[in-house]
């Protein structure tokens, strides 16, 4: 492969990188007007995100950067939620007089991370893109200085962080040495008479390693008290997009690397799948703050898009795409509408802070409203399409119990988002909320919109697409 | 006795479990957790050094080399973050990050 060719595959990285690194030089000489950093980040994000549509497929790099429908999925979908965040984070900073030129950098490389994730062909470039997404997101969950709780998050989030890396590291080390290879394709081929026991092993430890970048229990422990202690924009930014990168990295290593090797991971998914669902659902009914709550949410979302990747094969994968995707909308717009609300400069976070919202500020307590029943999956708003895609998926492959059980979650997780819709609309408010700010309420409209008329037309065109990318996703 | 390949990788086992027990055990210190973390970067860097040299392939030499990068970088923020929170805490026990409970 020349290097133009190589160059043209690796288009958005190119693009985001480069741009990164500038607006760091430019920043250390003057570093006075964010809001020029701001719109310089969301542009170089649109731009990749339009390279990663358009740009040519194929391999590159002796197959470490795979470009394909799948990566051009993710990538579109990453790149514009990063997006979102870089305003909604650096006008919530500015207002609390924090305003760094660093934000949106951090923002940036975060997504180049999450794109070479996605494109990742090879344990090397597996291990470097999932540092260099970590790194960042750790420095921007202890972005809010002047706040104890955002310097313990990001410590916390630190600690178990890197410990998962270190635990996939482990797994990748001794998968190398017992397939001889780091690449993806070359270690199907040594898998392809069965995965020995130490290739095994390794793998369980590269799931396990995964499975803490997405919170999926029993590795969740970090979820709430991150989510509690960072900045809420920054939670709604690593709350969507890295995840949806860290299942398709997964979903890309299970069947490149690991695909006729099914029978064992799926048992392993099955069990972190349940796991997951049992606890968001059941721990959530304990919290009072909404951003835990969201946190155990979270949780039991992953553990669906769990059982869409146990199910396997390209209808599996399509379904984990569709329920990922649609996530990230849901899950933006909610931070979205919990950081543009606050009451006497105070952020509410108690789920008492919402009382009577709706007479408060009717618009956005609808669109909570909305992202709610999506929680439970009520039709026909988002939330319920990516259930549908998940339980169609693992009914198909012979998971009907796994898919009952996640259900049987669901209709438990319904009580906290029902009782988080009637606190809003039939209890006395406590108090006047101050205006919520522009950037964010047009977020949380948007999403909100998405959620419900706009995903019955989105639908059509989302679902050939990520049919299209779970092909090339579990192709060899 | 000629050292084998398996010596080098339960050298490697131990050192990871080691570093493991050392994050979950220690309740003192943050400091004593970022050096697990390097324990068990470097038990890593012994499994694939090993098996580059077994295998006769150099790529593990280079994996070897990438880790050791990143593990500077994660070492740098790990200790600025551990920087702001020490200007609130006061200190940097373990003990200390226990705001958020729940």
């Amino acid at each position: 492969m020349t290097f133009p060719n190589a160059a043209a595959l690796a288009g958005p990285e190119l693009i985001l990188a480069i741009s990164a690194l500038a607006m760091l030089a430019w920043g250390a000489f003057q570093a006075r007007t964010t809001t020029l950093f701001t719109a310089a980040a969301v542009a170089t994000l649109i731009l990749a995100s339009v390279a990663a549509a358009f740009g040519p497929h194929g391999r590159a790099f002796s197959g470490g950067l795979i470009a394909d429908a799948g990566s051009a999925l993710a990538k579109v979908v990453i790149y514009l939620a990063s997006a979102t965040a870089i305003p909604l984070g650096e006008r919530w900073f500015a207002r609390r007089g924090m305003a760094r030129f660093e934000f949106p950098i951090l923002v940036l490389l975060a997504a180049l991370g999450m794109g070479m994730m996605v494109s990742a062909g090879d344990l090397i470039s597996l291990y470097v893109s999932i540092e260099l997404q970590s790194l960042a997101l750790y420095i921007l969950a202890a972005f809010h200085k002047d706040d104890e709780k955002s310097s313990e998050a990001g410590l916390k989030y630190f600690v178990l962080g890197a410990l998962s890396s270190g635990i996939l590291l482990y797994g990748a080390s001794l998968v190398y040495g017992f397939a001889g290879s780091t690449r993806f394709e070359v270690i199907a081929t040594a898998m392809s008479h069965g995965a020995g026991l130490g290739a095994l092993f390794g793998l369980v430890f590269v799931i396990a390693g995964i499975a803490f970048k997405v919170s999926a229990a029993p590795f969740h422990m970090w979820t709430p008290d991150v989510y509690e202690g960072a900045p809420t924009p920054v939670v709604g930014f690593f709350a969507g997009a890295p995840k949806l990168a860290a299942m398709v990295l997964l979903a890309r290593v299970l069947s490149q690397a690991f695909g006729d090797s099914v029978g064992q991971w799926r048992q392993i998914l099955v069990v972190m799948a349940l796991l997951s669902v049992a606890i968001g659902a059941f721990a959530g009914l304990a919290q009072s703050n909404l951003k835990r709550l969201w946190a155990y949410s979270s949780i039991a979302g992953i553990g669906y898009a769990l059982v869409g990747l146990a199910a396997g094969g390209a209808s599996g994968i399509q379904s984990m795409l569709m329920f990922m995707v649609l996530y990230v909308v849901d899950v933006t717009g909610f931070f979205a509408c919990l950081a543009a609300l606050s009451r006497g400069g105070k952020p509410m976070e108690s789920i008492a802070d919402f009382a009577g919202l709706v007479k408060e500020r009717p618009a956005l307590a609808i669109s909570m409203t909305v992202f709610a029943l999506s929680g439970i999956g009520l039709p026909p708003i988002s939330g319920l399409w990516g259930k549908y895609y998940v339980f169609k998926a693992a009914a198909g492959a012979g998971l009907a119990p796994v898919a009952v059980a996640a259900l049987v979650g669901s209709v438990v997780a319904a009580f906290y988002y029902l009782r988080l819709i009637k606190v809003m609309w039939l209890d006395p408010s406590p108090g006047v909320t101050d205006a919520p700010p522009m950037e964010a309420r047009l977020v949380t409209y948007g999403a909100a919109l998405f959620a419900l008329p706009v995903v019955l037309i989105a639908l059509i065109y989302l679902d050939p697409l990520a049919q299209a990318a779970a092909v090339a996703l579990s192709a060899r | 006795m000629t050292i084998g390949l398996d010596h080098y990788l339960t050298v490697a086992a131990i050192l990871f479990t080691i570093g493991v027990l050392g994050i979950f055990v220690n309740r003192r210190n943050v400091i004593v957790i970022l050096m697990s973390i390097e324990l068990i970067l470097l038990a890593v860097n012994i499994n694939l050094v090993s098996f580059s040299v077994f295998l006769h392939d150099v790529v593990g030499q280079i994996y070897a080399l990438f880790v050791l990068t990143v593990a500077a970088a994660e070492a740098a923020v790990g200790l600025a973050i551990l920087v702001t929170f020490f200007r609130w805490r006061g200190g940097i026990g373990v003990d200390d990050a226990s705001v958020m409970r729940g």
